[in-house]
């Protein structure tokens, strides 16, 4: 691990508790605590806890917000009612997608948004220069605070259990400033793990109080400390994108799966003059294996025997026992039910093209 | 962790048993094990397959990744651990005993280390 690499304000705890470390986006998480499989199945049956202080914690506010954001990302600010999260992404001006965000409205003036770690510097940099011009300020917040999560058909319970009651009304996608202990947290009804759940925003030095609190309120309820193994498997199973797989500089929003952001919209926003005459090039979709052999990232995918595109990501999916993967497939797409192959590590394997997302909850 | 003294290992972190004797049977340590995370699928020989000291013969995946698995001896293999292929978490759970992979008739043995040679491999890189 480099040297470099930053900490979570949670560190003590992970290695108090054993993790199995790992370093992604420049920081150093928890990789497991303990099987990263039963972390997974906790999650789908009563919740886990999450340390996500990597991600990038990014405040814009000022009179002009709403206007800057609605020209620097994809998506409709300015009519997002306050207390709305919406996932947006930042876009180069041809198109490419620079990251992946939410965004949280959190009062007339002042947005939260949430940005992966890996391209925190890059976000920050082109935001701050989409912003000059408009009556809006950005500040990083990363490094003063960390985000913690609780996800799983138990979150809510566990949430109010820790003393977080603003978690009561907080409907999907939304978000409320509360306090914890009298420090100041930003609580939202979001996650990445295709269950219903909370992450939570707190100042740093509060951090570890708010994970032991969750910890010895959702314990007796099964909630298990997970780490970005576990992270991965349930965003897969979800269909959910991870930036530099699903989406990068060369994929655009609809390339990536997220084509209902192409919706029109009245404002300009960098990147939407490029999209309007970019042709579509490649299509995500879902595969499903016959076997237990995992596709994955970068394995080449055939259709009657030519290759046609590349596997995304892929894993054994815990949930459904069967492998999947999500792949980009160049030209035409194919149908579900088309079967395909993967060329895993020089042996085919049979997959077949299948809806997504591959496990469909019905916890919201 | 615990290292076995009656086996033999490589510094790829597999043991076998009794390299220089008519049955050899082959495993990944707990060492491996542990830092693989939760094995979820195993390629291993077939019986009468030919698995040379060295050379890869298999693979073992976890849910994060693929690795391959060398085989400690030369010789035929004998028999394969049918419950690890049904559940690989057996390698998790019991890596020296019911998470055994395979048995060679051994001709030859590879480079192996004692479980006083083999220790110091897996000194806290966990």
């Amino acid at each position: 691990m480099s040297s470099e690499a930053r900490k979570s304000p949670l560190d003590q705890q992970h290695n108090a508790a054993e993790a199995k470390f790992t370093e992604f986006g420049g920081w150093v998480l928890p990789l497991r605590f303990g099987s990263e499989l039963a972390e997974h199945h906790a999650v789908r049956q009563a919740a886990g806890l999450f340390d996500l202080s990597h991600m990038a914690q990014l405040e814009v506010a000022g009179p002009g917000a709403a206007q800057a954001l609605d020209y620097a990302l994809m998506g409709s600010h300015s009519t997002m009612p306050d207390g709305r999260a919406s996932y947006s992404m930042i876009l180069a001006p041809d198109g490419g997608v620079i990251d992946d965000l939410i965004v949280y409205r959190l009062a007339e003036d002042r947005f939260f948004i949430i940005a992966n770690a890996g391209n925190r510097e890059t976000v920050v940099a082109e935001l701050t220069a989409r912003l000059e011009g408009f009556d809006a300020a950005l500040a990083d917040v990363t490094e003063a605070r960390a985000l913690i999560a609780v996800q799983g058909p138990r979150a809510l319970d566990i949430v109010l259990a820790a003393g977080l009651p603003a978690a009561a009304d907080l409907g999907y996608y939304r978000a409320v400033e509360s306090t914890f202990k009298g420090q100041p947290i930003v609580l939202a009804r979001t996650g990445y793990t295709g269950e219903n759940g909370f992450e939570i925003s707190i100042p740093a030095a509060a951090a570890a109080d708010l994970w032991s609190s969750l910890l010895a309120a959702g314990e007796p309820l099964g909630l298990v400390r997970a780490g970005l193994a576990a992270r991965d498997t349930l965003r897969l199973e979800a269909a959910m994108p991870l930036y530099g797989h699903e989406l990068d500089r060369d994929t655009t929003p609809a390339e990536g799966g997220q084509g209902a952001f192409m919706r029109a919209k009245a404002a300009d926003y960098v990147g939407r003059a490029a999209l309007q005459d970019r042709k579509q090039t490649k299509h995500l979709v879902g595969l499903v294996g016959a076997g237990r052999r995992a596709a994955r990232a970068g394995y080449p995918v055939l259709i009657d025997g030519q290759v046609r595109g590349r596997v995304t990501s892929g894993a054994l999916s815990p949930s459904l026992g069967r492998p999947i993967a999500l792949a980009f497939i160049d030209g035409a797409t194919p149908a579900v039910g088309t079967p395909v192959e993967v060329d895993v590590r020089g042996q085919l394997a049979a997959y077949e093209v299948t809806g997504l997302p591959f496990l469909k909850r019905d916890s919201r | 962790m615990t290292i076995p003294a009656d086996l033999f290992f490589t510094a790829d972190h597999e043991w076998v048993s009794d390299p220089g004797g008519p049955t050899a049977r082959v495993g990944v340590t707990e060492f491996a094990a542990v830092a693989l995370g939760d094995v979820v699928f195993l390629s291993l020989p077939a019986v009468g397959d030919a698995v040379a000291a060295g050379a890869e013969c298999g693979e073992i995946e976890s849910t994060k990744s693929v690795s391959p698995l060398y085989a400690p001896v030369s010789g035929e293999v004998t028999a394969v651990n049918e419950a690890v292929l049904n559940a690989p978490e057996l390698v998790n759970q019991d890596p020296f005993g019911v998470g055994w992979l395979f048995e060679v008739s051994p001709t030859a043995q590879g480079d192996l280390l004692d479980a006083a040679a083999y220790a110091p491999l897996t000194a806290q890189s966990d």
